[in-house]
């Protein structure tokens, strides 16, 4: 049996995010792990934009954001990295995207203001190429046509031009996707639009209903691995500037992003366990022994070193049961509200948000979660993504940043142990 | 301002309200029905669904014993569409009061209930669910009823024979003229213009509400207000009905639905029949006390948890509301100097026809109209209104009819956009404060384990492309959506629930930021316990 260096507990953002630092540091990485936050993603990397949430006081400057944040909340996991760390995270992560076919882009220190298949604006830091004529068509309100398809159902074009009320040069049209009928999914049509001749299609169907649209924006349908080339064809066959809107999820932006990660993460010699979970946790002789998977399919693995990153509730890291709230892998401690009426609030919307999305792991700077007795579970054991406490990334719209800073800062401080 | 004229008003689209709108209209006196939300906001759609066997009364309240087992028995004929008729078991546990098993044949025959003793093998193979620790089972007639079902067939017929409702229509005040209420004076909660209402007579069958209505006349109305909780599990617990053998108190009873079982109630005095919600500490309650006779309550999942406020009309000082007689009151304001004002309140899902018929017999003396009840012996027709609330209806109309274009919005309950259409269609004018929330309450959308987070956000862009919302409504009625179905998540939230929590706001505050943002469209309904469709799944 191969022992790793680093065993990579995760494959959502702070998962992926673990190995390709790792391996790039030259690490032998093993990772496993199952569906996760980033199969349901909406493509945008958020870095901070919302702080203190309750206030909802909404920053242009993340950085800026990320200041106050460590002043005001110094228990939260962005005060274990600094700014030039969580910069060289984002740059090296949307780099090695770009390396594998898909490209993002944004605004050096400064978040952008991008549309949701809701029809609202969030706020996020690094976006699709494939999004960024709909933030230019956004802050310019400049004559668009958004064109939506009968029978893809994740999202309304006419919802997001009545929403947007602040855009009357915003118009809508719902076409027929060419080839296609009934009930339609993002991720068969991104496949067929691989084909030219089917985006030449595409465009007839839509070329009668530009009027003096400059910008036309689709649902996110154009291509699985090559989506800058469909864009730059449409663009072309259009005579306007086109731009993609995620759906409503699963959209095509999961798939996305593992297909990138599926091409990028074997050639940098990492060893993936998909839809795998880690099923036993030991450690003896100074190695950690996992077994991930179960049954036949069971694999042992064992490691010097291991990043936590298995996420919370939904990605399964977290688990609870009526009485308490426990770490799905090694059983450690979790910060918890102590009762769970205070779980939850009365109202899902409120802005303070809710008590159990602070919940999470305690870790030392170095972000190596705290065992019973309040010292390391493990020298080499750290953690990294949404599973730490004291954070709330959906309200402080952080999600994505903050598994790869947390995960590039594990990284680093485990190779230093190693 | 709109007026309308009418022989009769009746005020309350419960079961209670319905029935009487059916029963007069069989006696040849077309109504007029008011509801001030929706068919079923009160307790009609915030209870247990138990077609009582009376077998739970037999000790506290003889009366209502018979009473029950007698309607149980008309209802289970004349309306077989709105009934499983299941069956049901009382069962004792290890600790419980013997006295009360002993008696409880004894006390079922002097009431004429059907019980009959079991051998406990016999009970565990029937219900395999149970406790090792049982010690005694009896067989009786409990079934389970679906409220919704009930309420809309009576509406139906009624409609059918000329009587009308008006949805979303609040009666806020009355003018006395010479003893007589002479206008009733009402809001449109849909676009807040006001509606007079004439009527020869008046018919309060507000439940809870009863007391505020009764005194917009000026009559009074002693009234105790007691909020029940209850738990729907995911899955089918019991083929019957299991009552726990003891003196009623909190947590005995597991009624089935569908393919789901409801674990319930609580009893706890409120003040006011607004604004109840089940809470954290009745559902760990509930779970508590009730797994001594189905440990499985203690593991299964649960998908939801609901309240509803039972209206008692106070007979003086009393301590706990289960011993208060649930029999129901009718009121002839003609004491109060209200000759045209009647009250018909309190009492129960399994008696609502009774009810009715005791309260259509004073209205048609009133009236001088001679015509008897014939909802006794007339079987309820089955209508078209009410059947998307029923599991499985929605996938199985739509693979029938599905055309090309027609998609799935609901995936957890299948119900298709051409569903979706067919309950805005209907709805017309009054779709009240939001029209997602009156098709949360005709369909099963919101109700499967998504718990609203996709199915919600696709109708509202159908809304949108329908044109049946504008600007910032849509998501705003979509907050009110979500607001009301966290009501009933929040107290169960563990295990699986809260995977689908937390997937659920990633995706309406973490993707979408509608945190930020309109308010919810209302907030004024605080207080409609549980208006929710069929609670059976
Ligand atoms: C609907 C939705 C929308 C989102 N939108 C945005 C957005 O717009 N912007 C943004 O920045 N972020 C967004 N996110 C957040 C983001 O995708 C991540 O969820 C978040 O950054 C946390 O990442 P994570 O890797 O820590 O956890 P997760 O993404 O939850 O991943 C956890 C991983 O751990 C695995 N795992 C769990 N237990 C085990 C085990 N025992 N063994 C092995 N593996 C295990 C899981 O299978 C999964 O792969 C969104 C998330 C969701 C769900
Ligand atoms: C927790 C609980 C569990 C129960 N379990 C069972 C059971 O298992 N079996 C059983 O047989 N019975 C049960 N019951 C009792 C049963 O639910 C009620 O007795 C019955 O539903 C009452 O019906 P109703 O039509 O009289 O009142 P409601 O259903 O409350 O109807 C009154 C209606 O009047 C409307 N209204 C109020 N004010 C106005 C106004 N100003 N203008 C217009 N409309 C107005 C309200 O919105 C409401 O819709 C239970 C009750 C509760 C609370």
């Amino acid at each position: 049996m191969n022992t790793y260096d680093v065993m990579v507990i995760g494959s959502g953002f702070a998962g992926m995010a673990a190995s390709l630092f790792a391996a790039k540091r030259g690490l032998s990485v093993a990772q496993a792990g199952g569906t996760g936050g980033i199969d349901f993603s909406t493509g945008f990397i958020d870095l901070m934009a919302v702080h203190p949430v309750a206030g909802q006081r909404v920053w242009e400057d993340p950085y800026a954001a990320l200041a106050a944040l460590r002043r005001d909340l110094p228990l939260h996991p962005y005060a274990h990295v600094t700014d030039d760390e969580i910069a060289a995270a984002l740059g090296e992560f949307a780099a090695f995207l770009g390396d594998n076919g898909l490209c993002y882009t944004g605004r050096p220190g400064r978040n952008t203001l991008t549309l949701t298949s809701a029809g609202t604006v969030k706020p996020t830091y690094l976006l699709p190429c494939s999004a960024w004529g709909g933030v230019e068509a956004l802050e310019a309100k400049a004559p668009t046509l958004l064109v939506d398809f009968h029978g893809l159902k994740g999202i309304s074009a006419r919802q997001i031009a009545e929403v947007r009320a602040d855009w009357p040069e915003l118009r809508t049209a719902r076409v027929r996707f060419p080839g296609m009928g009934g009930e339609l999914y993002p991720e068969h049509m991104a496949w067929s639009m691989a084909d030219q001749a089917r985006r030449i299609e595409l465009a007839e169907a839509v070329r009668p209903l530009l009027g003096d649209a400059r910008f036309v924006g689709f649902p996110a349908i154009f291509g699985m691995t090559d989506t800058m080339a469909v864009v730059r064809h449409m663009e072309e066959l259009l005579g306007r500037r086109v731009f993609e809107i995620p759906t409503l999820p699963p959209s095509i932006a999961g798939p996305r992003l593992r297909a990138a990660f599926d091409r990028g993460l074997p050639v940098l010699g990492v060893r993936t366990y998909t839809q795998k979970l880690v099923s036993a946790a030991e450690v003896s002789d100074g190695l950690f022994h996992f077994t991930a998977g179960s049954g036949s399919t069971a694999v042992r693995i064992a490691a010097r070193g291991a990043v936590l990153a298995s996420g919370r509730f939904f990605g399964k890291g977290l688990k609870a049961d009526r009485h308490a709230v426990r770490e799905a892998v090694f059983d450690l401690p979790v910060s918890q509200p102590g009762k769970r009426e205070d779980w939850h609030r009365a109202e899902f919307f409120d802005p303070r948000g809710h008590g159990i999305n602070q919940a999470g792991l305690e870790t030392d700077a170095a972000l190596r979660p705290l065992g019973a007795d309040g010292r390391p579970f493990h020298p080499r054991l750290h953690a990294a993504g949404a599973i730490l406490a004291h954070q709330d990334w959906m309200r402080m719209k952080c999600g994505a940043g903050l598994a790869i800073a947390t995960a590039c800062k594990a990284v680093r401080d485990l190779n230093q142990n190693l | 301002m709109t007026t309308l004229h009418t022989r009769v008003l009746i005020i309350g689209a419960g079961a209670t309200g319905a029935g009487l709108l059916r029963d007069l209209a069989l006696r040849g006196v077309p109504a007029l029905l008011i509801e001030q939300r929706d068919v079923n906001s009160g307790a009609s759609g915030g209870n247990h669904g138990l077609l009582h066997s009376g077998a739970r009364y037999v000790a506290s309240d003889r009366e209502a014993a018979m009473e029950c087992r007698e309607e149980g028995d008309i209802l289970r004929r004349l309306a077989p569409q709105c009934i499983e008729d299941t069956g049901g078991l009382f069962v004792a546990v290890r600790g419980d009061d013997e006295r009360y098993v002993a008696d409880f044949p004894g006390l079922c025959a002097a009431s004429s209930v059907p019980c009959r003793g079991l051998d406990l093998g016999t009970a565990r193979a029937m219900e395999p669910s149970l406790s090792p620790d049982l010690v005694a089972a009896f067989a009786v007639q409990d079934g389970a009823v679906d409220p919704f079902m009930l309420s809309l067939d009576n509406i139906a017929q009624a409609l059918s024979l000329g009587s009308s409702m008006r949805r979303n229509l609040a009666a806020q005040s009355m003018e006395v003229e010479n003893g007589r209420i002479v206008r009733v004076l009402c809001r449109d909660i849909t676009t807040g213009e006001d509606v007079r209402i004439e009527a020869d007579l008046v018919l309060n069958a507000a439940g809870a509400w009863a007391a505020r209505v009764a005194s917009l006349a000026g009559a009074r109305i002693g009234m105790l207000f007691s909020m029940g909780s209850l738990l729907i599990t995911q899955d089918r617990i019991a083929t019957r009905v299991i009552n726990r053998l003891r003196k009623p108190s909190d947590a005995d009873i597991l009624v089935p639905g569908g393919t789901v079982s409801i674990l319930g109630t609580t009893s706890i005095r409120v003040a006011s029949p607004d604004g109840c919600r089940p809470s954290v500490a009745e559902a760990d309650r509930i779970i508590d006390d009730a797994r001594a006779m189905l440990p499985i309550l203690e593991r299964t999942r649960y998908i939801r948890a609901y309240a509803g406020v039972r209206p008692l009309v106070s007979l003086g000082p009393a301590g706990d509301d289960r011993a208060v007689s649930r029999g129901f009151a009718l009121v002839d304001h003609a004491a109060d100097g209200l000759e045209n004002f009647i009250t018909i309140t309190g009492g129960k899902l399994t008696t609502y026809r009774l009810m009715a018929e005791k309260a259509a017999d004073l209205a048609c003396a009133k009236l001088g109209v001679a015509a008897p009840c014939r909802t006794r012996t007339e079987p309820l027709p089955a209508s078209t209104l009410g059947q998307w609330t029923e599991p499985g209806k929605g996938p199985r109309t739509w693979v029938d009819s599905r055309t090309e274009d027609d998609l799935v919005l609901c995936e957890c309950e299948m119900v298709s956009r051409g569903v979706i259409d067919s309950i805005i269609d209907e709805s017309g004018a009054m779709r009240g404060r939001s029209m997602l929330k009156a098709i949360g309450m005709r369909s099963r959308v919101g109700k499967g384990p998504c718990q609203g987070g996709f199915c919600g956000q696709r109708v509202t862009g159908h809304l949108y492309d329908r044109g049946m919302v504008s600007g910032m409504q849509g998501l705003a009625e979509l907050k009110t959506f979500t607001e009301r179905r966290w009501r009933g998540f929040s107290p169960i939230l563990w295990g699986v629930p809260l995977m689908q929590a937390d997937l659920q706001e990633a995706l309406y505050c973490g993707s979408m930021d509608l945190e930020f943002g309109p308010p919810p469209s209302t907030r004024d309904d605080e207080g409609a316990c549980a208006p929710v469709a069929k609670e059976p799944a």
